[in-house]
């Protein structure tokens, strides 16, 4: 069955048909760059995204620091990764890009700091 | 009282402001960079999600992120900073300086003197008097940006359920944020017949959760006592909305995002004068205002959809600020019009002979449409562009050589037949 898909690597937006075909391929039509292959492809098998939150900080002038995932992270990890970060508090100084959660449940993504907050 | 001297003083230190003070900072010349919130960054540091650095930083990156790399690169050229402080007057000297009344918590009152001043202040938001939706006047109705900061900074959420008015960028990473938060977003409701915000949004905000997006339609209605109830939601039928086609959706929250306003009041007070349709200051080809020495970029100068374009902007801004202090002035300008299809181009001017880069907004959607520059009515280029739309900003280099003769520069977009 093809599938129609708007792109999200990047702000373009290309029009994508994918369609699983005999072998276990992936036929994508419509992309302007291979990323856009992926991404079909992806989003056929195991769909993935950014996630960005903010967890707790210790710190009276950022009381809530961003953070976000070193990369896509599985659509099914995303609810139980949401309610992890509920739970974080962080105890500042922190650097933009220091690493919060490491390899959250094997997915191999981490949880970073995006902002940096003094002592 | 304190008084400050400086050669260059940014006012508002976002993606704007930054940009213009390191450019500014690193060619020597003493800059001050004034923010009235207690960190730099501006909006950017409430804007958690990614998609920012395309552009300018060639890296894709969060809002804090950038906003970081921004102020790190105006921190390391030798820009200084004056936070918590909010500029009340701007009044230019006759001995050609700017002063400066500022306000904090920390000085008091104090004054700064400088030869050159970049408005960077941005803008804010319309909000419901703005559109002027009809009903009752609970609490619950939020601007999208004002729950973005309750959410992101304050650890606060707005309510238990949302209808967002307004498919731009920030309504629709709203719907994702409220949604990631726990509050069930119900409908995106949004007046045009096409979306305002990315495709890439639509997708990733609205489809990964299944939030209906009503488009051509509008919110007719408010209702609730204290608090919003609901609203009354209705069809568009040639601009004018059908209430016999009406349907209610039940919520306690609404998120207007529904515009954006160039923030000049203190613009206007130094005597600037404003362009009516981007509601920010008319320019020259050096973003300078109509007031000398006093220059203009990012979205107190127009709005723009991508924080990388206000800081590209501001930069070039910040370049012909340190061409102004080295006692250079453009020279012969000339008049830059808008054609069919565009509802705006800035600058207003440019010089003749001189590499010059464009910001404009079409009026229509179309995916094969040709920008056309002409100079005096002949063509002198012109450029396919693949996505039109409203919402996405076009940029366009124009070549020194081609503009040598100089004369009235006509940008206009060709679509559908007139190609």
């Amino acid at each position: 069955m093809k599938r129609k898909l708007i792109c999200i690597a990047c702000p373009v937006g290309c029009h994508l048909t994918a369609e699983a075909v005999e072998g276990g391929n992936i036929e994508v039509e419509g992309n302007r760059c291979p990323r856009g292959k992926a991404y079909a492809v992806n989003e056929l098998t195991d769909p993935k995204r950014m996630v960005t939150g903010v967890v707790r900080c210790d710190s009276p002038a950022v009381p809530f620091l961003p953070v976000r995932t070193s990369e896509a992270i599985t659509m099914k990890l995303i609810a139980p990764l949401l309610a992890e970060l509920r739970k974080v508090e962080i105890h500042c100084p922190v650097a933009a890009g220091d690493v919060l959660i490491r390899d959250f449940r094997k997915s191999g993504v981490d949880v970073v700091a995006s902002r940096a907050v003094g002592k | 009282m304190k008084t400050l001297e400086y050669d260059v003083a940014v006012i508002g230190a976002g993606a704007a402001g930054l940009a213009t003070a390191k450019v500014t900072s690193a060619a020597g010349y003493r800059t001050l960079v004034i923010d009235r919130e207690d960190f730099s960054g501006g909006v950017l540091l409430q804007c958690i999600h990614n998609g920012f650095g395309l552009h300018h930083f060639k890296q894709e990156l969060t809002g804090p992120e950038y906003a970081g790399k921004l102020e790190s690169e105006a921190r390391e050229s030798g820009a200084d900073f004056q936070l918590s402080t909010t500029v009340i007057d701007l009044k230019p000297q006759p001995d050609g300086r700017k002063l400066l009344i500022a306000l904090s918590p920390s000085e008091g009152v104090f004054q700064i003197y400088a030869r050159s001043v970049m408005l960077a202040m941005g803008c804010r938001e319309r909000n419901r008097g703005n559109i002027g939706i009809p009903g009752t006047r609970p609490a619950g109705v939020y601007t999208a940006g004002l729950a973005q900061r309750l959410i992101n900074m304050s650890g606060l959420l707005p309510g238990k359920s949302a209808v967002i008015v307004g498919s731009g960028d920030i309504g629709l990473i709203m719907a994702r944020r409220l949604s990631w938060s726990g509050i069930p977003v119900k409908a995106v409701v949004e007046i045009r017949p096409f979306p305002s915000g990315l495709n890439r949004n639509i997708v990733q905000c609205l489809n990964d959760f299944d939030i209906p997006l009503y488009l051509s339609h509008t919110v007719s209605r408010i209702n609730g006592a204290d608090r919003v109830e609901s609203v009354e939601i209705s069809p568009l039928v040639n601009g004018v909305p059908d209430e016999t086609a009406a349907f209610t959706i039940e919520c306690d929250t609404v998120l207007l995002s529904v515009g954006l306003i160039p923030e000049n009041e203190l613009s206007k007070k130094c005597g600037v004068a404003i362009n009516a349709t981007t509601g920010g200051p008319l320019t020259d080809a050096w973003r300078m205002t109509g007031v000398d020495g006093v220059f203009a970029g990012g979205n107190v100068l127009h709005v723009h959809d991508l924080a990388d374009f206000a800081s590209d902007e501001a930069a070039l801004a910040g370049m012909r600020i340190c061409d102004y202090l080295a006692g250079r002035r453009p020279g012969r300008e000339d008049a830059v019009t808008t054609g069919a299809n565009l509802r705006y181009v800035t600058p207003n001017r440019y010089i003749p002979g001189e590499d010059i880069q464009f910001f404009m907004r079409s009026m229509v959607v179309d995916d094969n449409a040709v920008l056309l520059a002409e100079l005096n009515g002949v063509e002198i280029m012109r450029k396919k562009l693949r996505n039109v739309a409203p919402p996405e900003m076009i940029s366009v280099n124009i070549d020194g050589k081609l503009t040598q003769s100089g004369g009235e520069l006509r940008f206009s977009l060709l679509t559908g037949g007139d190609k």
